[in-house]
């Protein structure tokens, strides 16, 4: 009963968080419904037996990428409401169309499939699933095939650091 | 009773409102937390896949797809203060280089 509760007061939270992120017009009032959001999201992950994806969801994207985000807000000097003028045209609610055209049909097929129920198919109960146990037991097991992208995945990463540095340096 | 169903749908209208964020808006830093959106929408249907089987795969993938997206929010900020440093503007209606 609580976590129906829980899902509920959170799917409410952050969808309202999304869609203000959407509205509002100031960068900086976007970026903190972004943090609600991603909070939100969070909790749903711990709702989930993600526990791990949880707090690294919180400290990588409401801790680091957040204030990335807020940092080049305030160096370009774009946090006054008004700054890039919205272009008064018809562009909004043609793209609102769009996106409910959009929401349906992704909704329309994915009802037409039918998800096989798996022996594990009870999200209410809890188990050591997502631990920092169970996630480093399989990312590290090498009969799972995840050994060779996390080892991309920091070639990637050091490709980032030089492709951010390289663009945002000042010509010499 | 919450199901994976609730999840998907859940994880369908957050994606949804991404992509209306990223036609509407002029601003690329907003557009960019607008893919951010989209990124976690996508997460949170892997996870509550990964949880619909039992299976931890599901939170393999949500681990690589945040560092995915950590490379691509460094590299796409610097892509725009190096835009805003060339042109003085960074509004998506005025930064169009490559339109002949």
């Amino acid at each position: 009963m609580a976590t129906v509760i829980a899902f509920w007061v959170l799917a409410i939270i952050s969808i309202v968080a999304s869609i203000s992120m959407v509205v509002t017009k100031n960068p900086v009032r976007s970026a903190l419904a972004l943090v609600g959001t991603f909070i939100c999201v969070a909790a749903f992950y711990i709702l989930l037996s993600a526990q791990f994806i949880a707090a690294v969801q919180v400290i990588v994207y409401a801790g680091a990428i957040m204030v990335l985000f807020l940092f080049v807000i305030m160096l370009l000097n774009l946090g006054a409401p008004g700054t890039l003028r919205e272009r008064g045209s018809l562009q909004p609610l043609v793209a609102s169309g769009l996106g409910v055209c959009f929401f349906v049909a992704l909704v329309l097929s994915g009802s037409l499939v039918s998800l096989p129920q798996a022996a594990a198919a009870r999200p209410e109960v809890f188990e050591p699933l997502g631990t920092v146990r169970g996630v480093g037991i399989n990312l590290f097991d090498p009969k799972q095939p995840w050994l060779f992208p996390f080892e991309a995945t920091s070639i990637l990463l050091l490709v980032a650091v030089v492709g951010a540095i390289i663009m945002a340096k000042r010509k010499v | 009773m919450i199901t994976t169903s609730h999840f998907l749908v859940l994880s369908a209208i957050l994606f949804t409102t991404g992509v209306i964020g990223v036609l509407v808006k002029r601003n690329p830093i907003v557009i960019f937390m607008c893919v951010e959106l989209m990124l976690n929408a996508a997460n949170l249907s892997f996870i509550a896949l990964g949880r619909h089987f039992g299976q931890v795969n599901g939170q393999m993938y949500v681990i690589f797809a945040l560092a995915v997206a950590a490379a691509e929010v460094s590299v796409g900020l610097g892509i725009i203060v190096a835009i805003f440093r060339a042109k003085e503007t960074i509004n998506v209606d005025e930064v169009n280089l490559l339109k002949s």
